[in-house]
C-alpha cells in the first residue's frame, strides 16, 4: 500500500485570519509535463478550499464528488459546513473508499476559516484516510524541503503578507532542490470574506548552490 | 385473492378521470397563495404566510419559498410536507447535474425534472400524488432572461409571464391579467406581486413574503419593513382612486352647469 512521494507540490499555511493554499501548476504524466496551468484546487463552499494530488483520474473525480456533497449540504440546510466538519466528512469518504475494491488514491489539504469563530483552519489528509489539524502542511517531496523552513519561520499570528513571504521561501527552496520544473504555483487565500486568488510570481529564477 | 387493496390508487374512473390526481388539485387550492411575476430583468416570487400562533418561533419556521440551487428558486402551494420531499429531490438533481455535466441546471430542465417526479407519483401503485403546485423561477447560466414556470400534481408544467397558485389563485390570476405590463423594472414587478397578493391576503405586510431574483445575484428576501412600505403605498393609492371614483366628473368644466346638489356627492 505504500506509495512513493510525488513531485506534485501542495502547501498550506494558516495565519491570524486566513489560510493560504498553494498547489503546483504542472500536470504530469510520467516524465512529461502535459499542462503548465493546472488548478489542483476546488472550493467546497464560501470559506473552505481543498487542494489535491495523487493518481490522475482519481483526484478530480474525488474532489468534485466532495464539492457536490458540500454544496448539496449548503442548499439543503441554508448553512455551510465548517472546515472541521468537511475535513471529517472527507476523511470518512476516504476511509470507506480505502476499504473498497478500488480505493481513491488522493492526498489532500483542506483549508479555510471557520464561519462562526473566524479562526483559520488547515487539515492534512492522505489516501490512507489519516487526518490531522495542522498550522502548516505540505504533501509529496515538498514536505522534505518545506517543513523545516515552516518550522523555523511560521507563527500562528502572521499576516497575509507575511504568509505569502513564507510561501516564497518555500517555493524558492523547491525550485532549488526539486529535479523537475513544477511550473509555478496556484495560490489562493481563504479569509472570512471568501476565497481570493493571490498573484504569485512564478518567473523568479533560483539557482542551486 | 384480488381484494382491491393491492391495486394502484390512481386508476381511471369510467369517464376518464384519475380522481386521486384531481383530489391533489383540491389540496393545492386549499394551500396558501403564491404568485410569480416576471419583469424585464428580474423575477419575483410572493407568498401568503399563514399567520403564526402566539408561541410559534417564526424565525426558524420553514418558509414556502426555497432555493433549489443558487440560481433557481421555488415556491409552492399545497401540502407543506409533500413539498419538502419534492424540493429535496430537486436540490439533489441540481447538484448531481453540476457534478455530471459541469454546468448548473437550466430553469427549464429543473422544471421538467420536478414535473417528471410529480407525474411518476400518479402512475404507480402504493403511492399518492404530490399535493402541491410549484412556481419555479430563476435565470439560466449567463442569461439575463427571467424564467417562470408552474408545475401541477398531474405533472403538467407550463411557462408564464405572471401566475398564481393556491387559495383564491383565480382571483389573483385575473388581477395579474388586468395589471401585467411588459418590461417592468424591479420596483414595478415587486409592487405588482404585492398588490396582487393583497387581493386575497387580508392581514397585510406581516403575512406576505417576497423573494427577488436577478441575474447572477443571490436570492434576495425583501425585509418586512420594505413590504410594509409597499403595502402602505398601495393602500394609499387605492384610497385615492376610490375617492376619485366617488367624486365622479369634476364639476365646473367650461359651461355654467346647473349645480343642483353641489356638495352632497362627496358627503354621502
Amino acid at each position: 500500500m505504500y506509495d512513493a512521494p510525488t513531485m506534485e507540490v501542495l502547501l498550506g499555511i494558516t495565519g491570524k485570519d486566513f489560510t493560504l493554499i498553494a498547489a503546483s501548476k504542472a500536470a504530469m504524466r510520467g516524465a512529461t509535463v502535459l499542462k503548465a496551468s493546472d488548478d489542483k484546487t476546488r472550493a467546497l463552499n464560501k470559506h473552505t478550499l481543498m487542494a489535491f494530488s495523487g493518481e490522475a483520474g482519481d483526484t478530480v473525480q474525488f474532489a468534485e464528488y466532495i464539492q457536490a456533497n458540500a454544496q448539496l449540504y449548503s442548499m439543503r440546510n441554508e448553512a455551510d459546513l465548517s472546515p472541521s466538519a468537511l475535513a471529517n466528512f472527507v476523511r470518512g469518504e476516504l476511509a470507506s473508499s480505502l476499504r473498497s475494491r478500488k480505493p481513491y488514491h488522493v492526498n489532500l489539504l483542506l483549508g479555510g476559516v471557520d464561519p462562526i469563530t473566524h479562526k483559520s483552519r488547515l487539515y492534512w489528509l492522505d489516501y490512507l484516510a489519516a487526518l490531522a489539524p495542522v498550522p502548516y502542511a505540505a504533501h509529496g517531496y515538498a514536505q522534505y524541503y518545506c517543513l523545516s523552513i515552516l518550522d523555523k519561520h511560521h507563527h500562528p499570528d502572521i499576516s497575509l503578507g507575511q504568509g505569502i513571504k513564507l510561501l516564497n521561501l518555500c517555493t524558492d527552496e523547491l525550485k532549488r532542490r526539486l529535479p523537475i520544473d513544477f511550473k509555478g504555483m496556484v495560490v489562493k487565500a481563504v479569509t472570512k470574506d471568501g476565497i481570493i486568488d493571490i498573484e504569485f510570481d512564478d518567473d523568479k529564477v533560483v539557482h542551486a548552490a | 385473492m384480488a381484494s382491491g387493496y393491492d391495486r394502484a390508487l390512481s386508476v381511471f374512473s369510467p369517464d376518464g378521470h384519475v380522481f386521486q390526481v384531481e383530489y391533489a388539485g383540491e389540496a393545492v387550492k386549499r394551500g396558501t397563495c403564491a404568485v410569480g411575476v416576471k419583469g424585464k430583468d428580474v423575477v419575483v416570487l410572493g407568498c401568503e404566510k399563514r399567520s403564526a400562533m402566539k408561541l410559534q418561533d417564526t424565525r426558524i419556521t420553514p418558509s414556502k419559498i426555497g432555493l433549489i440551487d443558487t440560481h433557481v428558486c421555488l415556491a409552492f402551494a399545497g401540502l407543506n410536507a409533500d413539498a419538502r420531499i419534492l424540493v429535496d429531490k430537486a436540490r439533489l438533481e441540481a447538484q448531481s447535474h453540476r457534478l455530471n455535466l459541469e454546468d448548473p441546471v437550466t430553469i427549464d430542465y429543473i422544471t421538467k425534472y420536478v414535473a417528471g417526479v410529480q407525474q411518476r407519483y400518479t402512475q404507480s401503485g402504493g403511492v399518492r400524488p404530490f399535493g402541491i403546485s410549484t412556481l419555479i423561477v430563476g435565470f439560466d447560466k449567463g442569461s439575463d432572461v427571467p424564467r417562470l414556470y408552474q408545475t401541477e400534481p398531474s405533472g403538467i408544467y407550463s411557462a408564464w409571464k405572471a401566475n398564481a397558485i393556491g387559495r383564491s389563485s383565480k382571483t389573483v390570476r385575473e388581477f395579474l391579467e388586468r395589471n401585467y405590463k411588459e418590461d417592468m423594472d424591479r420596483e414595478a414587478t415587486v409592487r405588482l406581486a404585492i398588490k396582487s397578493l393583497l387581493e386575497v391576503v387580508q392581514t397585510g405586510a406581516k403575512n406576505i413574503e417576497i423573494a427577488i431574483m436577478a441575474p447572477g445575484k443571490p436570492l434576495a428576501l425583501l425585509p418586512v419593513e420594505d413590504i410594509e412600505n409597499y403595502v402602505k403605498n398601495i393602500e394609499q393609492e387605492k384610497q385615492e382612486e376610490a375617492a376619485k371614483k366617488k367624486t365622479g366628473r369634476t364639476p365646473g368644466t367650461g359651461t355654467a352647469a346647473i349645480l343642483t346638489k353641489p356638495q352632497s356627492d362627496t358627503e354621502q
